[in-house]
């Protein structure tokens, strides 16, 4: 029912004193019902970023491969051949602790929307997922339901997912997060815009039906939970797979013609944000009738159709003689096809319904005047220097705690859960590489996909955090042979009215602003996720990058499984950087001491030496030293080849737990035929080597003669999702 | 070969199959939408792909199995025609009553994408020709409901027909508890017809036909089909 438009309503719907002021001056008197819910929604948090433009717009989004960077449904990048690579990252952290299955499922239907909405066919999705501390009640449901619902979704659409993290943190525990991330392909010549054009063309709406679900989701999205959280379970969309396949294909087929004069999805604020960003975009005015909306519950009013987040749906502006054309391609895969307005010269949007205008207003103000604050922020103390630290735990034992622990061991429970072969084109499935590799039908050519981030690092350091985040991602792409294109960001942190949050966002900004230019790794695309807090709490600072490179030929990309006889070399310089290591938690028990660092310079240094040596095939598997330290990484190594290692002592002068398990940056892990060989050119391009070990037998042994067997090591790192999440 | 691959509102392994095919021919197989009724003319070879027909929102394979294109298909098993159904496409064929059993939730009710092993029970089909008998070969499982089952007597006859396709085996070839993966009754991985020119599979062979996605175990399975149906 509609209700009496007042002050008070407009703070309950999420708009301050002074929004709601600027409301009453664009609008000349008081909205209606209808018109507050639109303007509360397209400036909510969620839509309008108004809380983080204004650092976004420091980060480098240019290079001479990007085609479209951020503003548009998702980043565009060059991939050569005549293709390009669309992707994006999205984040649905809210509903996915409310109601795990659907908050996730849809988090996937959203971003895949995001990216076929442009033209691209899916053909990889990935995940950045955080959890809750294991111990807590909540994390082993949230969990169970995040997975199944990633899988339930991205099985059915068939599009492989093969990549992800997933991470546990007790600042997590009220407020998981879940981001998605689709990579698509399309021509180059063939990308798809949103900006609507052309007055009196038809506005075409396609896809599921509206129904009441969702309703004032982008609002839940922009505020902290609290005990109520529950609550707000009917806001949370509902996902149907099966339309968003058939909406996939559909689409495609319509795209194939000359019909189409833009198109949208419509995502958070639904059948709002779509409509006024269209015609904002364009220029133009749009004029909706409601009565024409497919729907699919009784009675609904307009105020509901138009903030309804019902899923699977789409917005087209058409060429008029195009729609018998375009309604034949939707009917034959049995989707609802209903003209529901057309552009106007009047700039402005109004929504028709039972012959009454529910709402008129002029779309230039209401992008103009959305609110814009430089919120103020505090920097995070710089953590004291981590003094000396003591273990008797030996190296080999502190190993085999490592490997089990819940950040280091196996993911396999996870990634079985997900179709990762579909498609015929996964070159590296989940574990196989530092990046998946998907490649592209009928060409060499493939993809090199990741997501990374560090959160302990960032709310250590944020700074040092965002470049590490941006850094990982782009060694990770490297690692495998893989020139690194462009990323796609994922911005999640807690209340941006406290200074100490907003200052973690700038600071993290800063930081990744200097990896991305340091690197040409411009950002793309992405999404901002702010208020995750639960009862005050925030989240740590989390800066999800999603991370794009490409491999000419899909052949020469390696993995990080070891074989019998090669030697190993390591690439880098090792301090023995133990501060916020996770041998320092799990072994030590202690989260403390500055993040390791990473010097920009060094990592492209080292990063091209290791690509160029892989492209010339010199290099048999690789993998890069991050979490877990050096120790960890060759522990991967040799559990993915099932061979053992021997190892070589560490370099005298430095801590010997410091050189295995420290987590210094820009370092790679080389299983090499000719090692000196190898060595000489590392010498030749400045870059630090040194000889680790050959690999041989069953077990991994240090100099001194301690050893863990392969099959202990696997055991223990097998044990713990199996052991935690199918025991009765 | 004449291929024709059918196409069911939510098939999404249809590109797979017509690329494991393409390999196998160096053609291009042709796709056949669900509300058609008959096969192109001269079809060798009618390939259910995999997916999630109709969402799978009724039992898998439930809504697909009354399509308009179904009746053709049967006609064509009767005629002697040879029938793959994969993974959905299997739980289509049962649905349809072409093959015998049914296809329940996997025993962990989860879905699972893993490889897994299968042996070869009965060489010398049209499937099997490049395959020996016992021969153990790798292929990507992907489902949640892959459990076949059926009453003790219909799996006595499968057996006695010789129409047991695959068993779900461990990587040296015997049947465990611990190498059938999704619970299926006496390890079922695959079953033929009578007449052992449907065959009915869970796994992906068409998803192991390329040695840079992994391995090429199941390339023989087509070049097999190839050189059979060529005539």
């Amino acid at each position: 029912m509609n209700r009496d438009v007042t002050p008070a309503l407009a703070k309950e719907f999420g708009l301050s004193a002074d929004e709601y002021a600027n409301v009453l001056s664009i609008m000349g008197r008081t909205p209606s019902f209808t018109e507050l819910g639109i303007f509360s929604v397209m400036w909510s948090e969620h839509c309008s970023y108004k809380s983080s433009r204004v650092w976004l717009k420091t980060l480098p989004t240019k290079a001479p491969w990007v085609i479209h960077g951020p503003g548009e449904n998702a980043g565009v990048v060059d991939i050569g051949e005549g293709l390009a690579a669309i992707f994006k990252m999205e984040s649905h952290n809210h509903p996915s602790f409310i109601e795990p299955y659907q908050g996730a499922a849809t988090g996937v239907g959203g971003i895949l929307r995001d990216v076929f909405t442009m033209g691209a066919r899916p053909i990889a999705n990935l995940n950045a997922l955080r959890f809750g501390s294991p111990d807590h009640p909540a994390t082993k449901r949230v969990v169970d339901g995040v997975v199944r619902g990633i899988g339930g979704y991205g099985n059915c659409v068939g599009v492989p997912t093969v990549g992800g993290e997933v991470n546990f943190h007790p600042a997590y525990n009220g407020n998981p997060l879940v981001n998605a991330m689709t990579v698509g392909i399309a021509p180059r010549d063939r990308i798809f815009l949103s900006a609507a054009a052309g007055i009196g063309n038809p506005v075409v709406y396609v896809g599921s039906r509206t129904g009441r679900d969702g309703i004032h989701g982008a609002t839940m999205a922009s505020a902290e939970f609290g005990a109520d959280s529950e609550s707000k379970r009917p806001t949370v969309q509902v996902g149907d797979p099966f339309t968003e396949k058939l909406l996939i294909e559909a689409c495609l087929e319509l795209m194939a013609t000359d019909a189409i004069v833009a198109i949208q999805d419509m995502g958070a604020a639904g059948l709002t944000s779509s409509s006024v960003e269209m015609a904002g975009k364009g220029g133009v005015g749009i004029q909706l009738d409601l009565d024409m909306l497919p729907q699919r519950e009784a009675h609904m009013s307009a105020y509901e159709m138009m903030l309804s987040e019902s899923q699977e749906r789409m917005l087209i502006v058409l060429k008029p003689e195009r729609e018998a054309m375009a309604r034949a391609i939707f009917e034959k895969w049995e989707l609802d096809f209903a003209v529901i307005g057309h552009l106007t010269d009047t700039g402005h949007i109004v929504i028709k319904h039972k012959g009454v205008v529910e709402a008129d207003i002029p779309l230039d103000p209401l992008a103009e005047k959305a609110p814009l604050y430089h919120r103020p922020t505090q920097d995070t103390p710089p953590q004291p220097p981590l003094g000396p630290i003591t273990s008797t735990v030996s190296p080999v034992d502190a190993l085999a705690t490592l490997v089990a622990c819940p950040d280091l061991c196996s993911r396999a429970w996870v990634w079985n859960q997900y179709d990762s072969t579909i498609g015929g084109q996964t070159a590296k499935r989940p574990g196989a590489a530092d990046a998946a590799i998907v490649r592209i039908d009928d060409h060499s050519l493939a993809l090199a996909l990741t997501t990374d981030c560090t959160p302990r690092y960032c709310a250590a350091d944020p700074r040092m955090g965002g470049m590490q985040a941006v850094a990982e991602a782009w060694r990770n792409i490297t690692a495998t042979g893989a020139t690194p294109l462009a990323i796609t960001d994922n911005m999640n942190f807690g209340n941006p009215e406290k200074p100490i949050v907003m200052g973690q966002f700038a600071s993290a900004i800063a930081g990744m602003a200097a990896a991305c230019t340091a690197l040409d790794f411009p950002v793309v695309s992405g999404n901002v996720s702010l208020y995750n807090e639960t009862d005050g709490t925030p989240i740590l600072p989390t800066p999800a990058i999603g991370g794009l490179g490409v491999i000419a030929d899909a052949a020469s990309a390696v993995g990080l499984a070891l074989q019998p006889g090669l030697e190993l070399v390591l690439i880098g310089d090792t301090e023995g950087q133990l501060g916020q290591s996770l041998w320092l938690r799990e072994i030590a028990g202690r989260e403390e001491g500055p993040p390791p660092t990473v010097d920009l310079a060094v990592e492209r240094r080292n990063g091209d030496f290791v690509r160029k040596q892989i492209i010339e095939g010199k290099i048999t598997a690789c993998h890069d030293a991050s979490d877990g330290g050096l120790l960890v990484t060759v522990a991967e190594m040799a559990m993915a080849g099932g061979v053992g290692v021997h190892l070589a002592a560490p370099t005298p002068g430095i801590d010997v737990n410091g050189w295995w398990f420290g987590e210094d940056q820009g370092r790679y892990v080389l299983a090499v035929t000719d090692a000196a060989a190898v060595m000489l050119a590392a010498d030749a391009a400045g870059v630090p080597v040194r000889r680790l070990g050959s690999t041989t037998g069953d077990r991994l042994t240090l100099a001194d003669g301690s050893f863990v067997t392969l099959a202990a090591l696997k055991a223990a790192n097998e044990r713990f999702f199996p052991a935690w999440m199918d025991q009765v | 070969m004449k291929s024709a691959i059918v196409v069911f509102p939510g098939t999404n392994r249809e590109r797979d199959v017509a690329i494991a095919l393409h390999r196998a021919t160096g053609k291009r197989p042709g796709t056949l939408w669900h509300r058609e009724t008959e096969l192109p003319a001269g079809t060798d070879l009618v390939i259910l792909p995999g997916g999630f027909s109709h969402g799978d929102y009724l039992r898998c394979g439930a809504m697909a199995a009354h399509s308009p294109i179904m009746p053709a298909i049967r006609a064509f098993a009767d005629q002697g025609g040879h029938v793959l159904g994969i993974c959905n496409g299997f739980q289509v064929l049962t649905e349809a009553q072409i093959l015998p059993g049914a296809l329940l939730r996997n025993a962990a009710l989860r879905f699972l994408s893993q490889d897994c092993h299968l042996r070869v029970e009965r060489a010398g089909t049209a499937y099997t020709r490049h395959y020996q008998k016992g021969q153990v070969f790798r292929a990507p499982m992907a489902h949640g409901d892959g459990n076949y089952n059926a009453d003790q007597a219909t799996l006595d006859l499968l057996e006695g027909e010789d129409r047991v396709a695959f068993r779900y085996v461990t990587p040296e070839g015997e049947t465990a508890t611990s190498a059938n993966p999704n619970g299926s009754a006496r390890s079922i991985a695959g079953v033929y017809s009578a007449n052992h020119r449907v065959l009915g599979l869970m796994p992906h062979p068409e998803d192991l036909v390329d040695p840079l996605m992994g391995g090429t175990d199941g390339a023989p399975l087509f070049a097999g089909l190839v050189e059979a149906l060529a005539a």
